[in-house]
């Protein structure tokens, strides 16, 4: 069967990785992509976070994919069909849309049939509502928008997206877990891999999310690296972690 | 030269990095000279079958494909995708394939697992290794030959992860992104002429 995915997720700001809240400049992308790949991370995503109106920074995403032999995902700036073309010739296997799926969400079903579902993953950012059916409401830059977060997954789904990458704001940079009842939510409103992001602080979190949801991956970017959190983790610990807690992983050689 | 088949929707920039990373002599394949000049030929694949079997026919190659690989006996490797079409047939958008190999390719089912396969799972090959491959699959091959199979991964039951006729070869899971175990199964296929 699939093992769990532990994935990275490298906020790029100018060929730089930042901390979530971007005020700590950490590495540079190339070589903290090459160290998370030695370590045996089983995933990385780009995201390039540099301006919103900028077009994708594909020397960077070239620089990082020549070294790393595992799936690449880059997200962040994409806008149109031609900059999904540029990252996946530079590198990268998947394409993540958040921003521009809201503006346009034509842009999955366009990105689907040009590239493939695989190719094409759906990044949403959500809180908790009371005014939403589901509970949670679709955010972009933190600002709601009045769109129901299941909703808004099916849509993505059957416009050809073929995963899906769920930040909980709420649990965003708190290191107090992942918001399960949100990844349930998901598991539930979709049939595509999900997964979870916003929260991870500690390996429990981890088992916690995996035993309890179908999310087949998990963003622990903010453990390996955030000068903000307690104690940071190797993949190797955090692996032998959900090992000895019979979870399956891909185990670290 | 080993060729990568360069063709639309393909990821041969991916497969190209790896193999040259290898530090083994690799250039794309874009046109029928490039595919009668190489040692060894690989089909990288992320699209669909159609859209592959498609291109190849645009790029006017399958011709020359036959004849290096069925006739000459040059090593090819399909990988995903590119080991799919390798059968006669794929159920994805109904599609008649290159028929290198006996049998057809079909969908897993959503209704008892996530669709597409995405991941890294335990793929056990006939040398009876076991290794982590990185899998990114909705349909999967039905070999028509048990004798073609090369190795069997599980996901709603086993399924055909590589397959080998031959001088031909094809795995469903993507080597030059399974890390260090992808980077020697192609060290494998290009030394020694086995996965």
């Amino acid at each position: 069967m699939l093992t769990k995915r532990l994935i990275a997720c490298l906020n790029v700001v100018n060929g730089k990785v930042t901390d979530a809240a971007q005020d700590n400049i950490l590495a540079s992308a190339e070589i903290l992509a090459h160290k998370m790949y030695e370590e045996h991370i089983d995933e990385l995503i780009f995201c390039d976070i540099t301006e919103q109106t900028r077009s994708v920074d594909i020397e960077t995403v070239k620089k990082v994919a020549r070294w790393i032999f595992i799936p690449l995902t880059v997200g962040g700036s994409i806008k149109s069909l031609s900059d999904m073309y540029k990252v996946l010739e530079a590198g990268a296997e998947k394409i993540s849309v958040d921003l521009a799926a809201v503006r346009n969400p034509e842009i999955i079903r366009e990105g689907a049939k040009a590239f493939g579902s695989q190719s094409i993953v759906l990044s949403t950012q959500v809180k908790r509502s009371e005014k939403m059916p589901s509970g949670y409401e679709v955010c972009i830059s933190k600002t709601a928008i009045g769109k129901d977060a299941a909703e808004w997954l099916k849509y993505g789904q059957d416009l050809g997206a073929g995963e899906i990458c769920l930040n909980s704001l709420d649990r965003d940079g708190t290191f107090s877990g992942y918001d399960i009842e949100l990844m349930k939510l998901a598991d539930a409103a979709v049939s595509v891999p999900i997964i979870a992001s916003g929260g991870a602080g500690k390996p429990e979190h981890l088992s916690e999310l995996f035993r309890q949801t179908e999310s087949q991956g998990a963003i622990i970017s903010s453990m390996l690296f955030s000068p903000r959190i307690e104690k940071n983790y190797s993949v190797r610990e955090l692996k032998k972690f959900l090992s000895d807690n019979e979870i399956r992983v891909r185990p670290v050689k | 030269m080993i060729r990568v088949i360069d063709y639309k929707a393909g990821n041969a920039a991916s497969v190209l990095n790896a193999v040259r990373y290898l530090g083994f002599a690799a250039d794309f394949a874009r046109c029928a000279d490039d595919i009668e000049s190489a040692t060894h030929i690989i089909l990288p694949g992320t699209g669909s079958a159609a859209a592959t079997m498609e291109s190849l026919g645009e790029m006017g190659i399958i011709p020359v494909l036959d004849e290096v690989v069925l006739g000459n006996q040059v090593f090819f490797l399909g990988i995903c995708v590119g080991m799919q079409i390798l059968f006669e047939h794929s159920e994805e958008g109904n599609t008649t394939c290159l028929g290198w190999l006996k049998g057809r390719v079909v969908k897993f089912d959503s209704q008892k697992v996530r669709v597409p396969k995405m991941g890294w799972s335990k793929v056990v090959l006939n040398s009876s290794a076991e290794e982590y491959f990185y899998f990114v699959n909705s349909y999967y091959a039905l070999p028509g030959d048990s004798a073609d199979l090369y190795g069997v991964a599980n996901y709603n039951g086993e399924f055909a992860a590589a397959v080998r006729r031959g001088n031909i070869f094809g795995t469903q899971f993507h080597a030059e992104k399974s890390g260090e175990a992808g980077l020697s199964l192609l060290r494998n296929f290009f030394e020694r002429g086995m996965l």
